[in-house]
């Protein structure tokens, strides 16, 4: 038996391309400005700890200045401007964010952990694809289908997560400039830097001052933006418990709100499945971004003629996946965004052993410091687990089987959220059908985790209100519509 | 891991002779280079091939022929037959095969099967067998999957994408597939069967593309030439001007190494 005569050299993407600051203010009408507090919190690379920079802790004065610089742009200057016009500043941003991919990749992979190879290849192309798709629309709305003359409602308070923080940012802000929306947006506190480098894009992109406000913080700022009388419209993503939140701080007020929350995704797998693709299919659906993915795969549905295959080419891949620093572009699985979420994460894996699941890790050297989680899987997993039922947002897989396609859609759909789903089936039949049954808003069939711009995406349940992307994400930031 | 290989029409015994010479010193200035997989010519160069080979101290050189009715296939069984036995009997020690991509594309699998398996034991103990799918004819995965299965049941020692003669050849998708194929074959069975990717590797880079799929798929225990092979015959100028540079420090024109 010849061992490891392949020793992959470390093929670490250089760091240098992109400057951080020692410390940050707010982004509000076109100024980088302190924060009313004085108060700054740092903001580390979750790989190493290292301290990267100091960003202000926005308190409600912060908030309102934004809300009301958002309010004064969207009065005097973007209401007016021209919806091709604001088409050309949308393309410009969009090809800006080209322009500086690598920068934006690089400080993506350092702030949130997540490997190089993702943030170059989908978080930074996808953000762009974004701002092109709806650059497109902004002046083409009354062809949408949304009424002959839909009217923006205003000043958008957006609160962003840390999963995907530029992409949830081009999620939030492109549908809202396309719609002739202000914005005042509050990324996830351990994620500011590259909402922060895209308000240097603003700039570039010559955006009139206001039409874009950052106001960074935790969930203390984020309360102060959804309370804030003057504004018109809250989007939010983020978890089905703040989501909560939301909705009984908004209800009564009369403003409308997007959520988008947590899930539980079904993967399921028939046996008459491509096999090895469907393997691939359930390592991506769990493991992309550690499994911080709101429409993670989480749950895999084997049927069980087939479990016993299945699970060990499953954990024959597993050993495969390389786990170390985010800026390797080898590297598949990057570090777990913070302590908190690790400590999160390792307490329902632990719940998971103690009611009685098989665990199993892939073995692998996690670095000493920084947060990590190796790829896991618990089998042998049931319904009544806290693994089958709670989200996890890990890289942690609990593996259920099932007898019959009808128990399958039982089992994929008994769960207070919905978001997404996965069928793995060479039967075209058997995908539509299962499609009409799984109550998730989002169905991959033979692949998962596919994002398109022009593609709504949102959920079920309590997986959130509204779509985001495509026609149906317009409406949601257009008066009368929806 | 390399296969020396010269299909055209146009070989001459002194095209043999010199790629015969290259076969045991691929680099005339570096003696540390190892001598090639094996070398790769038709049924009546095989020979000479060999003859040439065992003078110039390439006696541990195998001599490869293509057979039956190399590139098409499109012959009957007995000319097969008889092609093959010819080969071996001129001392070629690998048999390369090409499967019937006729009778696959039309159904009859089991026609493909007794025919692999007839050549097969014509081989016998005599020669080592390699199933030119011609992955490029058979088109889509599902196929190639199907094809690989077919060879390795039939008693193949080895699969093998292309002739040479159709484009797409080796694709790192089709290699894929071949691998994951044998990979469960052998689960399955506890047989290890070969792949040779051919056609359309050209440089190091390309090569290191394949090992790498090999090393993640088959496992590193196919990391070897028994059973591995990459049959491209302009990888090897790359490989030693990649060689040369480890020592120089720079990458030479092709002026330093042999065209055969």
């Amino acid at each position: 038996m010849v061992n490891e005569i392949f020793e992959y050299a470390p093929a670490p993407e250089s760091r240098s391309i992109v400057k951080i600051e020692k410390e940050y203010g707010h982004y509000i009408a076109g100024k980088f400005v302190a924060p009313h507090s004085k108060k700054r919190f740092a903001t580390i690379n979750p790989a190493t700890e290292e301290v990267l920079s100091k960003v202000a802790h926005g308190d409600a004065t912060d908030i309102d200045k934004a809300v009301k610089a958002a309010r004064s742009a969207f009065v005097k200057s973007w209401s007016k401007t021209k919806p091709k016009e604001r088409a050309k500043y949308l393309f410009r941003i969009a090809r800006i964010l080209q322009e500086r991919a690598r920068e934006f990749a690089v400080l993506e992979a350092l702030d949130n952990g997540k490997p190089i190879r993702e943030t170059r290849d989908i978080d930074i192309p996808l953000a762009a694809a974004h701002f092109f798709y709806h650059a497109g629309w902004a002046d083409k709305l009354e062809y949408a289908g949304l009424g002959q003359s839909p009217k923006p409602y205003g000043v958008v308070g957006q609160i962003i997560p840390w999963n995907f923080p530029l992409l949830m940012l081009s999620w939030k802000v492109a549908p809202a400039l396309a719609t002739g929306n202000t914005v005042v947006l509050k990324p996830a506190e351990t994620t500011p830097l590259t909402a922060l480098l895209f308000a240097q894009v603003c700039e570039q992109a010559g955006l009139p001052a206001g039409v874009v406000n950052i106001v960074t913080g935790d969930g203390k700022t984020g309360a102060a933006l959804v309370n804030h009388p003057d504004i018109d419209k809250v989007a939010f993503t983020g978890s089905t418990e703040v989501g909560k939140l939301i909705a009984k701080s908004i209800a009564g007020r009369g403003i409308p709100a997007t959520l988008e929350l947590g899930g539980k995704g079904a993967n399921i797998v028939f046996a008459d499945a491509p096999i090895d693709e469907a393997v691939e299919g359930i390592i991506n659906g769990i493991f992309f971004n550690q499994g911080h993915v709101c429409c993670a795969g989480s749950r895999l549905l084997l049927q069980e003629s087939i479990a016993d295959d299945f699970l060990g080419k499953l954990q024959d891949r597993m050993k495969k996946i390389r786990v170390g620093d985010p800026l390797d572009k080898n590297t598949d699985l990057g570090a777990i965004n913070s302590g908190a979420q690790l400590a999160k994460i390792k307490e329902l894996s632990q719940s998971g052993s103690s009611e009685g699941a098989d665990i199993w890790s892939a073995p692998c050297e996690l670095p000493k410091k920084g947060f990590w989680f190796p790829p896991t899987i618990f089998t042998g997993v049931t319904q009544a687990h806290r693994i089958a039922r709670e989200e996890i947002f890990g890289p942690v897989l609990s593996v259920l089987t099932f007898r019959t396609p009808q128990e399958a859609m039982e089992k994929a759909n008994n769960t207070p959220f919905g978001l997404s789903a996965g069928i793995w089936t060479e039967k075209g039949s058997k995908i539509l059908w299962a499609a009409q049954q799984l109550k998730a808003g989002v169905i991959w069939a033979n692949t998962f985790n596919k994002f398109d711009p022009a593609s709504p995406f949102g959920g079920y349940k309590e997986s959130g209100w509204g779509r985001e992307g495509g026609r149906h994400g317009l409406a949601a930031y257009l008066k009368g519509s929806n | 891991m390399v296969d020396l290989t010269t299909l055209e029409g146009a070989d001459t015994p002194g095209k043999i002779r010199s790629l015969a010479a290259k076969a045991v010193r691929p680099d005339p200035t570096d003696s540390t280079v190892p001598h090639v997989g094996a070398i790769c010519v038709y049924n009546d160069m095989v020979k000479i091939a060999r003859t040439h080979l065992d003078q110039i101290g390439g006696v541990d050189i195998p001599v490869a022929a293509v057979a039956t009715a190399f590139p098409s296939g499109r012959a009957s069984i007995a000319v097969k037959l008889r092609d093959t036995q010819d080969a071996i009997d001129a001392g070629a020690s690998e048999i390369d095969m090409v499967i019937d991509r006729g009778a696959f594309l039309a159904g009859q699998l089991g026609e493909v099967f007794s025919e692999i398996k007839a050549i097969k034991e014509v081989c016998a103990d005599k020669a080592h067998l390699k199933v030119i799918l011609e992955t490029g004819e058979l088109a889509t995965y599902d196929n190639v999957r199907k094809a690989s299965y077919l060879a390795m049941l039939a008693g193949a020692d080895f699969i093998k994408t292309s002739t040479g003669k159709i484009s797409p050849a080796a694709t790192p998708s089709v290699v894929l597939v071949m691998l994951e194929a044998v990979r469960d074959f052998h689960k399955l069975t506890g047989k290890q069967i070969g792949v040779k990717p051919a056609g359309g590797i050209r440089t190091t880079k390309d090569a290191i593309k394949q090992l790498v799929l090999v090393n993640e798929t088959a496992g590193p225990e196919w990391l070897t030439p028994e059973l591995f092979r990459i049959g491209a015959s302009a990888l090897l100028n790359d490989l030693l001007l990649q060689r040369m540079k480890l020592k120089s420090g720079h990458y030479s024109s092709t002026n330093y190494v042999t065209v055969d």
